[in-house]
Formats: structure tokens, C-alpha cells, sequence
């Protein structure tokens, strides 16, 4: 059955699927538990019921999200042996140690505090309960950085040596963790994480204001999330285009395939490429419709400086041009967008309809998936702009892989795709039908559980004497 | 020198590996006796003894796949695909098995789906951990860097055995927890199960002893031959102490007693597996020395392990007392 493949093949087809399962968790939950712990802030300084109700709402709806970022990561700590054991051999004294680091100053203490800021606020009393929220947080905030050291050093390698049976050993920690591209990409992440977040706050409190305008849960989480679009957006585009200079300083090739520059340009001038089908084989971009010179500018080169396009690489060690090049510009595209419902609720704040705006809020409600696929778009871009590299320039991904055979791989691969599509499609139903829920459900006896067993709950009736304006 | 960095290492990935099957054995216990429950209610009350508590019991085991990664990169990169299909099929079943914890309570229709999952995954967790032990006592070919044996070499008789084995004794850890945990008439269901559970747990641990030594010469060698076999002899001994403890803590209705009583059996049974393994990390071939990390490797992560590890026991025992006592029936927050 698998026969046609290579091992190699379906080993990074499995990589790449369960990976983006996996970050879809912690994009979400980097984001919420920063938010949760803000909400909780606000209840304990302000005392506005408001804040709490929102803290236990959204509470559940990082539980099960949580819950799904973990078990998608354990598959994802075991894989680099299973699949990748030569790629562990070579890599592990110094990838190893991030990760264990990663393990007893996150996880532990995500999962440890994690029950207390669950089901503890009662057992504890509020102020230790606002430390174990704030401390999941920080654990998020921990996990990306040491997982971001990690694949950052697999980009921008450094501080190290290597030994005669070919493993990387450490020279100096400090180079390895602060590799050259970490501080960008560490940036460029948790940023993207806070815009996903915002953006599914955004959506979930647009969704209820259509459904009901005077809901104060609504009102403020929608408020709080567009507040967010419109400070981080644009940090977010500048901290993306830092990022590109740190890449075209030490991964060149990949800003060729992201800007789908086949051709060298020896008196500048280069274009920046807005469309067009590369074409690996006849190694030049199809239609493509650019502008002349920009490309420099982006680069901040002056006008005349030269590029040097794919045509200066060997085949054998360009990536696939046409996945980077797409991918960039899905996120690229987003993150436009994104700045412009950002811009867009700020004009209506200035105007005095930001919860009257219905078409601000269908288009909210239509962008809450918007940070997922931009995380998701920018991972493509730039793990698959490093082939065919695991670690950039010193180890291909061919010789990385497990001695396994291609029906093992494959095998475990349609395993995978199977469970994690019926527990992960399961979990994304769970999780949209909570943020169906109203925050507050004043009925006693109807809390938190699920009012129908499928199928989405229907809005609330809108009582007339509930439409006086100004709540 | 004996203790060097390796061997320190070698003792705390050790140490977290236990750590993790005592903790997630109880949790992964109580998914094991999930269909003898007698109501749905019971269920609840059963899933909420450990809900606070089961997503840092796991992180161990995270501790223990990314420590050996971290410090025996060559061990990890041997036994990971050694034990290729067990680890994944460990994955699968805590990826079912995880969630069940949050998707149980979000659906009435699939309610029964979940507790099945969270049951099989409990189940097939226990059995693939206990194969992959099984698999290690049993050795693990390679050849250079890498694993030589073949695709099925970690099914046999032997490890089939040992991971019926570690079901029971997992099962064993759940009802003496549910023991602790709960009053009245689920109190008293489990420990009334905890006496079989514990007879077929000692004997099948006094099987796998007796069948280990013919595994291999060393491990015949370390605990039959004299004077030797006059210091592993504590272990047994030490077994059936701790047994007789168990017993007496179930007959006298005693909460706290059978489970530590439990755990202890499982500290002791990993002791004389340590005792059967050093100084290898992989029998029979590879010892700690020679699948360690650069000293740079070791120290860099021991330096962080010897804070951190102190303060994750302080919050994770603290995280315990938050929850101590009997559950109350209608707590959490579904």
C-alpha cells in the first residue's frame, strides 16, 4: 500500500501533519491563558462581575483546548525517536536539553497550577488562585520560548561543534539558545498567538452582540479583543518584517522561495512578485505580476543593489519553491486583513457605533479562524523554506530519519490522520459549542452543561425591554 | 568514578520515570476498573478524583521520553524505534484517553463513547508500557548508532506478560486511590476489589521474577549467585512485608494505608529492575556511559534540573493538598 513512497516521504508527511495539529493548541492557549489571567486581574481590582463571568467562561473553553495541546504534543516528544532517530542521535546534546528545560520550567508548571486555576478558587481563596492562573500563563509564555529556542537553532545553528560520529555538541549555551533568529521568531510567535486569540475573542463577542447588542459579556470581550487587533496588528507586521531581514541575513535561499525569485537581478531594481505559479522545473516564475524595485526597497537595499535569485543554488538544495511562496503570502494576506478590521473597529470607536456596527461584527465572526490559518501559513513558510535541511546547511533531512520502513510509517500515519480527525473534529465541535453558549447563563439549573446534545444551541430570545440602548 | 554526571542523570531520569508510574498508574487505574463502576455516577466521581491532578501525573512521562533525549540521546535514538508500534500505540490511546477528561462532560450522547475511550486508552497505555518494559528487560539489538532487530521483536510471551501484568497493577494503584478518595458505597466496592487486584499483582510480579534471570546471564548472575543473592534477597523480602501491610490496610478499612502500600510494592518491583539494568541504560549492550550526552550536555541540564525539580515536587505536592481529603460528589466545574 505504501510502496509508492519513500519511508522519507510519509515520515515528514506525519511530521507535518501532527505538528499542525499540535500548534493550533498552543497558538490558542498562549493567547487565552494570558487573557485569563488579565480577566481574573481585572475581577479581583475592578470587582465588575463581568470579568469573573468571562474568566469562567472562556476557563472551560481553554480546558478542552489545553487538553488537546497536550496530548498532541506527547505524540510530538516521542516522534523525533520513533521517525527521526538519527536526526535525535546527532541533535540531542543540545536540542535535548532545551526540550528538558522546556519540560521543568513549562509543562510542570502549566499542569501544576493548571487544577488549582480550574477547580481551585474556592479551595484557595482568590489571591492564590490569581497566582496559579497568572503562573499557567507564564508557563505558556516559558514553553514557547524554549520550543522556539529549539527550532530556531534548527534554522540559525550556533554555538556548537561537531564530533567525529557527526553528532552537534554545545560549545557555548548561550549562542545555542540565543541563536541569531530566535529573538524574531520568539517575537514574530507569541505575537501571532495573542492576534489568534484576539481574533477568536473577537469573533465569539461579535457572534453574541448580533444575537443580543445590550449583552455586557459580549460587549467587553469584544471591545477587549478589537483593542487588541488594532495595538498588535501592526506590531505584528513590523516585528514579521524584522523577521524577513534576519532571515535573508542567514537563510537567503528561503527568502528566494518566499519571494519566488528563480532569477538573479545584477543591477537591482528586483520586483516584488504579487502573484504568479513558480515553476520548479523550468526554474522561473509563470504570470508573474510584480513590481519593479520594491523588492529592494523591502529589503531596505537602495534601488541599484544586486540580488542574487535560485539560480545561484544547486537544485539539490532549494526548497519547494511553490509551498513557500503561497504559504507567505496567506499569512501576508491575513495579517492585511487582519489590520484592516482592526482599523475598521477603531473608526466606528471614534464614530460611537462600535456595538452597533453589524457589518464590523459579521466580518469579525468571519475572520475568527483568521489567526489559525496565518500561524498555520507561516509555519509551511518557514519550516518548509528550510529544506531540505533539518538543521540548516549542516544536516539534510534525508539523513535524519529512523532506520523504519515505508509501511511503519505509513501505517502510523493513517492511524493518526484517522484519531486525530475524529478526537480533534470532536474537540473543535465541543469548543464551538461553548462559544455558542451566552457567558452568562443567569438559570441555575442549566450553568455550564451542554443544553442539547448536538447540534448548535439556539440564540436566546430577544426580549424587547432588554433592547433599551445603553444597556 | 562512579559518580559522575552520567550516573547522576542516569538516577534522575530513573527517578522520574517511577515518579510517573506511581502517579499516572492511578490515574491510568482508574480509567482500567471505569466499566466496573456500577453508575454513571460513580464514573463522575471516579473521573473527578483525578482530574485535578492526571495532566501533571502525565507530564512525567514527558520528563522521562524528553530527559532521555536530553542526556542518552543514543539511548532514545535506540529504543524509540526499537519499540516503534507499542509507543505509538501508547500515543493514540493517551490522545483518547486525555481528552475523554474534558469531552465526557460535553456531550450526553457520546458520553458512553468517552468513558469507553477513556477506558481502552487507560487499558492500552498500561499494557504498551508494560510490553515496552517487558521489551527492555529482554535487550534491544543494535548495531553503530542505531537499532537492528526487527519490527516485532518486542512481542514475545515474555512481554506480552508483563504488560498484562502492569494492567493489574495499575488497577491495583486506581482502587486503593478511589479507596482514599471516596466514601461510602464506591469506597467500599474498590477496596473490596483492591484484594484480588493485589493477590494477582504479587503473583504475577513473583512470575515475572522468577522469569527474569533466564532473560539474560547478567541478571542470573546479579540476583542467584551467592554472597550476591544475600543482598537481593532484601527485595522479596521487602515485597512481602510491604504485602502484608497492604492486606492488613484493607482488612482494618484503613484509607491512606493501601495505597501508599501499593505504591511501595511498585518502588521496590522498580528498584530490582534498576538492580537487574545497571550499569546498562539498554540491555544488554549499552550502558550509561556510552549512550550519555557531552558532560557540557549534562551539566547545562543538571544545573536546572537540581532547581527545578525541587520546586515542580513543592508545587505538584501542594497542587496535592488543594485536593486532599474525600472528593465532594458535586464538585468540579462541568
Amino acid at each position: 500500500m505504501f510502496e509508492a513512497f519513500s519511508a522519507e516521504t510519509l515520515a515528514r508527511v506525519q511530521f507535518a501533519f501532527t505538528v499542525s495539529f499540535h500548534i493550533i493548541f498552543p497558538a490558542f492557549s498562549i493567547g487565552l491563558a494570558s487573557y485569563l489571567a488579565v480577566l481574573n486581574g481585572l475581577w479581583l481590582w475592578k470587582r465588575n462581575p463581568v470579568y469573573k463571568n468571562l474568566f469562567n467562561y472562556w476557563k472551560k473553553i481553554f480546558a478542552v483546548a489545553f487538553g488537546m495541546g497536550v496530548v498532541s504534543g506527547i505524540v510530538m516528544s516521542y516522534q523525533f525517536g520513533t521517525n527521526w532517530s538519527v536526526f535525535s542521535d546527532r541533535t540531542g546534546p543540545i536540542l535535548g536539553p532545551l526540550m528538558a528545560y522546556e519540560v521543568l520550567s513549562a509543562f510542570f508548571l502549566e499542569a501544576g497550577f493548571l487544577g488549582i486555576m480550574l477547580f481551585g478558587r474556592e479551595k484557595v481563596g482568590e489571591k492564590l488562585h490569581m497566582f496559579a492562573t497568572a503562573m499557567v500563563a507564564f508557563g505558556t509564555l516559558m514553553s514557547a520560548t524554549w520550543i522556539l529556542s529549539v527550532n530556531s537553532w534548527m534554522h540559525t545553528p550556533d554555538g556548537f561543534l561537531i564530533s567525529e560520529n557527526g553528532q552537534f555538541l554545545p560549545l557555548d549555551w548561550w549562542d545555542i539558545v540565543f541563536n541569531p533568529s530566535f529573538p524574531y521568531r520568539l517575537t514574530h510567535m507569541v505575537l501571532a498567538a495573542y492576534l489568534t486569540t484576539a481574533f477568536v475573542v473577537g469573533a465569539v463577542g461579535a457572534l453574541h452582540l448580533l444575537r443580543r447588542r445590550t449583552d455586557p459579556e459580549a460587549r467587553k470581550m469584544f471591545s477587549m479583543a478589537m483593542w487588541m487587533a488594532v495595538i498588535v496588528t501592526p506590531l505584528q507586521i513590523f516585528a514579521g518584517h524584522e523577521h524577513g531581514l534576519n532571515t535573508l541575513e542567514h537563510q537567503p535561499v528561503k527568502i528566494m522561495a518566499m519571494e519566488g525569485h528563480y532569477e538573479s537581478h545584477p543591477d537591482g531594481w528586483t520586483p516584488l512578485y504579487l502573484f504568479g505559479i513558480p515553476n520548479d522545473a523550468e526554474q522561473r516564475l509563470d504570470y508573474a505580476v510584480g513590481i519593479p524595485g520594491l523588492g529592494n526597497l523591502i529589503f531596505e537595499h537602495p534601488l541599484d543593489y544586486p540580488t542574487e535569485g535560485l539560480d545561484t543554488v544547486p537544485d539539490e538544495d532549494q526548497p519547494p519553491v511553490f509551498i513557500v511562496f503561497w504559504s507567505f503570502r496567506v499569512m501576508v494576506g491575513l495579517g492585511f486583513l487582519m489590520l484592516g478590521v482592526g482599523a475598521w473597529s477603531a473608526w466606528t470607536r471614534w464614530r460611537g457605533t462600535f456595538y452597533e456596527a453589524i457589518w464590523l461584527h459579521r466580518a469579525s465572526v468571519v475572520m475568527g479562524p483568521s489567526g489559525f490559518v496565518a500561524v498555520l501559513a507561516g509555519w509551511i513558510t518557514t519550516e518548509v523554506g528550510r529544506q531540505p535541511y533539518t538543521v540548516y546547511g549542516l544536516l539534510r533531512t534525508s539523513d535524519s530519519l529512523s532506520p523504519v520502513d515505508a509501511p511503519a510509517v505509513g501505517a502510523s500515519l493513517m492511524a493518526f490522520i484517522v484519531v486525530y480527525f475524529f478526537v480533534f473534529g470532536a474537540g473543535t465541535f465541543y469548543l464551538l459549542r461553548l462559544m455558542s453558549q451566552r457567558v452568562n447563563q443567569t438559570s441555575p439549573d442549566i450553568t455550564d452543561g451542554p443544553i442539547r446534545t448536538a447540534g448548535i444551541t439556539p440564540a436566546p430570545q430577544l426580549k424587547p425591554d432588554t433592547l433599551a440602548p445603553g444597556e | 568514578m562512579i559518580f559522575d554526571l552520567a550516573f547522576i542523570w542516569a538516577g534522575l531520569i530513573a527517578f522520574a520515570v517511577l515518579v510517573y508510574v506511581v502517579l499516572d498508574g492511578f490515574d491510568l487505574g482508574v480509567g482500567i476498573l471505569f466499566p466496573f463502576a456500577r453508575s454513571e455516577k460513580e464514573r463522575d466521581v471516579m473521573m473527578n478524583t483525578v482530574a485535578p491532578v492526571w495532566d501533571g501525573n502525565e507530564t512525567w512521562l514527558i520528563l522521562g521520553g524528553g530527559g532521555l533525549f536530553a542526556v542518552f540521546p543514543l539511548a532514545y535514538a535506540v529504543v524509540m524505534p526499537a519499540l516503534y508500534i507499542p509507543i505509538i500505540l501508547m500515543l493514540l490511546a493517551l490522545v483518547f484517553r486525555g481528552v475523554a477528561f474534558e469531552y465526557r462532560w460535553r456531550t450526553q450522547r457520546w458520553k458512553g463513547f468517552w468513558s469507553v475511550a477513556f477506558f481502552g486508552g487507560s487499558v492500552v497505555a498500561a499494557f504498551t508500557q508494560g510490553i515496552a518494559l517487558g521489551a527492555l528487560v529482554q535487550g534491544i539489538e543494535f548495531e553503530g548508532r542505531a537499532y537492528s532487530g526487527g519490527w516485532f521483536d518486542w512481542l514475545t510471551p515474555f512481554s506480552v506478560f508483563t504488560g498484562i501484568a502492569l494492567i493489574v497493577g495499575y488497577a491495583l494503584l486506581g482502587a486503593t486511590w478511589i479507596n482514599l478518595k471516596t466514601a461510602g458505597a464506591l469506597q467500599a466496592w474498590n477496596r473490596d476489589a483492591a484484594k484480588p487486584l493485589a493477590l494477582i499483582t504479587l503473583v504475577m510480579i513473583g512470575l515475572v521474577s522468577a522469569l527474569t534471570p533466564f532473560q539474560d546471564a547478567v541478571y542470573f548472575e546479579r540476583w542467584l549467585s551467592f554472597p550476591g543473592s544475600l543482598w537481593t534477597a532484601i527485595v522479596p523480602i521487602l515485597v512481602a512485608v510491604i504485602a502484608y501491610k497492604l492486606f492488613t490496610g484493607l482488612r482494618d478499612g484503613f484509607d491512606l494505608q493501601p495505597f501508599l502500600m501499593a505504591n511501595a510494592i511498585f518502588v521496590v518491583c522498580f528498584i530490582g529492575i534498576g538492580i537487574s539494568f545497571y550499569p546498562h541504560i539498554v540491555p544488554p549492550g549499552m550502558t550509561i556511559q556510552e549512550a550519555a550526552a557531552p558532560n557540557s550536555s549534562l551539566l547545562f541540564t543538571l544545573v536546572g534540573a537540581g532547581i527545578l525539580v525541587p520546586i515542580i515536587l513543592i508545587y505538584t505536592g501542594y497542587a496535592y493538598w488543594v485536593f486532599r481529603g474525600k472528593i465532594d460528589e458535586n464538585s468540579g466545574y462541568h
